[in-house]
């Protein structure tokens, strides 16, 4: 016993990466997961909409932080608003009545608006609430579009690592080098079937989360689509990267479930950006998931119009981009003299 | 400017030279062959060759066009099937579907794999890998072969066959360089470069290297005190620039001793 215990010991010790994560990373994550994890709601941005808005704008209660306040809006330009996700809330005020109009797509934030109306419903008897896009504030109607991500996210980096590592440690990635393959050809073929398999997840976790959750799609499948593929760039990128910098099959799971675990924390599909400290919400806005789960959510539950996504769509352009760039220099590393299929790790050992 | 092959090439990886001044003629009709022990730097000048390692120094020579490699891990894909790999190098190096058939069919039939053509890369015995392995190097046809230990775990008619396939293309026009364990593979080489320790041990055409044999190999039925002795068979070699050992009868070095008897005048073990 004491052999293996000893040798046990000498493996470990030679897999830094894996021991560095071992002792840092329950650290790092139990820091940045205490100050992510929170379902509390500070404020929630509303508007105030019609002839009334001026006049209610010192009533409205300290919880509710109005950003716009429009006399001219009107019920369809408050929806609107409210589609593009501009605030959570709108109270429509006209000269006898007011109305709120509330985005069910924001779960914690809407619960938030709710129980806030409803007590200052006791000294405003005429005011109304209406919950759009998600009436009865369901889970599964916020949950699915981002567990949609999740998939993809799971299928684009975990599984896409390693089929890359798969073929480094095969030996053959020095066959694909000599091999009169471009870069690109060999990034583009390797990730091919994921795309297609990743796409056909998310199809079928989509479908089934409408049929059977009855999760609302209220928007354009083409703009999700776009969505769609712009992330999948994205996690098949990520996911090549960390196949080129691991050694094995092993490293390449850790590393890739080192990228999922913030995403599935910290990109506001559990818990909401906006209750996140400060210290740890700017790591959110950094992660393709988030932008994804605007598109996915805004698309789906609320019908958001292409145009008021252009800023998530851009931004997982510009990732995928990026991690696109990358996966394809790494590619041509191995595949130009020198690297050799090895990276151009000098193992030191001439056989 | 160079012709194909390498000169006076250095290869540093990490602190260590696996490859120190070497030099390689490769020339289209001729095999080459790399001889050296564990550690001598065959699979670095396997590589080189092929365009996987950056030189410290030295110039290295390819062709412009093809040039197959058969690495030392075998290079077949674990999961694709005999056919299936030799499919992907035919479309790999845009080879039209009818000549790649063709090519495909002889190559299956001289490397004897015809019956395992549905097999899984990863279900082939270690011998049969290394066979598809060296069938994929030669499918486009290269100008220039550069085969890693292709016949080390090959049974002997395997590697009977595998060296008829390498002659045939040598003949075809093609140069080919491969390395390997076996000194007696050496003998059928137009050139031979044996390396010890990423070093010139010797270089040549077998007769020059034969050649090259500084004072005599002797044969004794026992070991003996001498310093440079090697087992051969159930007898022992001694090679010395001395005087005959006693009761020794002086052999027609073949090129094994004579390697040996290079690796030992410049400074390697006494006794093996």
């Amino acid at each position: 016993m004491w052999a293996m215990v000893v040798k046990e010991f000498r493996q470990v010790r030679r897999d830094r990466r894996t021991l560095a994560m071992m002792i840092l990373m329950p650290v790092l994550l139990l820091v940045i997961f205490g100050y992510a994890a929170s379902f509390d709601v500070a404020n929630v941005k509303v508007a105030l909409m019609g002839p009334g808005a001026e006049a209610l704008r010192d009533r409205v209660p300290d919880r509710l932080e109005v950003t716009t306040v429009d006399p001219a809006g009107d019920r369809d330009a408050a929806v609107d608003l409210l589609k593009r996700g501009r605030v959570v809330a709108v109270i429509v005020a006209t000269t006898d009545s007011q109305s709120v109009l509330v985005d069910g797509s924001e779960l914690f934030q809407a619960r938030a608006v709710v129980q806030t109306v409803t007590a200052a419903r006791q000294e405003m008897p005429g005011l109304t609430l209406e919950v759009l896009f998600n009436p009865t504030l369901d889970t599964s109607a916020v949950l699915v579009p981002g567990l949609g991500g999740l998939i993809l996210l799971f299928v684009g980096t975990v599984i896409t690592s390693l089929g890359v590592v798969r073929e480094r440690q095969a030996g053959t990635l020095e066959q694909l080098a000599v091999m009169p393959l471009r870069p690109r050809d060999v990034f583009v073929g390797k990730v091919a079937p994921y795309f297609l398999v990743a796409a056909a997840d998310l199809t079928v976790v989509l479908v089934v989360g409408t049929v059977l959750f009855d999760v609302p799609f209220n928007g354009s499948v083409l703009t999700l689509a776009l969505g769609s593929v712009l992330f999948l760039f994205v996690t098949l990128g990520v996911g090549v990267v960390i196949s080129s910098v691991s050694e094995n099959q092993g490293q390449a799971i850790q590393l890739a479930l080192m990228t999922l675990l913030p995403q599935v924390l910290l990109s506001g599909i559990i818990f909401p950006l906006s209750s996140m400290g400060p210290g740890v919400r700017w790591i959110g806005y950094l992660l393709p998931l988030t932008y994804f789960n605007q598109v996915a959510r805004g698309v789906m539950v609320r019908g958001a119009p292409i145009d008021s996504l252009l800023v998530p769509l851009g931004l997982l352009a510009l990732l995928g981009a990026i991690a696109f760039t990358l996966a394809v220099a790494r590619f041509r590393r191995f595949l130009t003299v020198g690297g050799g299929g090895r990276g151009g790790a000098d193992d030191g050992t001439p056989a | 400017m160079i012709g194909w092959g390498l000169a006076e090439v250095t290869v540093r990886l990490g602190a260590t030279t696996a490859l120190d001044r070497v030099s390689l003629g490769v020339d289209p009709g001729v095999v080459a062959v790399v001889v050296g022990g564990d550690g001598a730097g065959k699979t670095t000048l396997a590589r080189t060759l092929a365009g996987l390692v950056a030189v410290s120094a030295g110039a290295v020579g390819r062709p412009v066009g093809r040039v197959g490699y058969q690495p030392a891990g075998s290079g077949v894909w674990p999961d694709l099937t005999v056919t299936e790999n030799l499919s992907f190098v035919a479309s790999a190096f845009h080879i039209g579907a009818a000549p790649a058939a063709r090519r495909m069919a002889a190559l299956l039939e001289a490397t004897g794999l015809g019956a395992a053509r549905d097999r899984l890369g990863a279900n082939l015995s270690g011998g049969m890998r290394r066979k598809l392995g060296v069938a994929m190097a030669l499918l486009a046809e290269p100008e220039m072969v550069v085969l890693d230990e292709p016949t080390t775990g090959v049974d002997p008619v395997s590697r009977y066959e595998l060296w008829r396939l390498v002659s045939q293309t040598a003949a075809a026009g093609a140069a080919v360089v491969m390395t390997t364990t076996y000194l007696d593979e050496a003998e059928r080489a137009g050139t031979i470069l044996a390396l010890e320790a990423g070093r010139t041990l010797a270089a040549g055409t077998p007769e020059e290297v034969r050649g090259s044999l500084r004072g005599a190999v002797y044969a004794v039925d026992r070991a003996s005190q001498a310093n440079h002795q090697w087992r051969r068979g159930a007898a022992w070699r001694i090679w010395t620039e001395g005087s005959p050992p006693a009761g020794a009868r002086r052999v027609d070095a073949d090129l094994g001793d004579v390697l040996i008897a290079a690796s030992l005048a410049g400074g390697g073990e006494g006794s093996r």
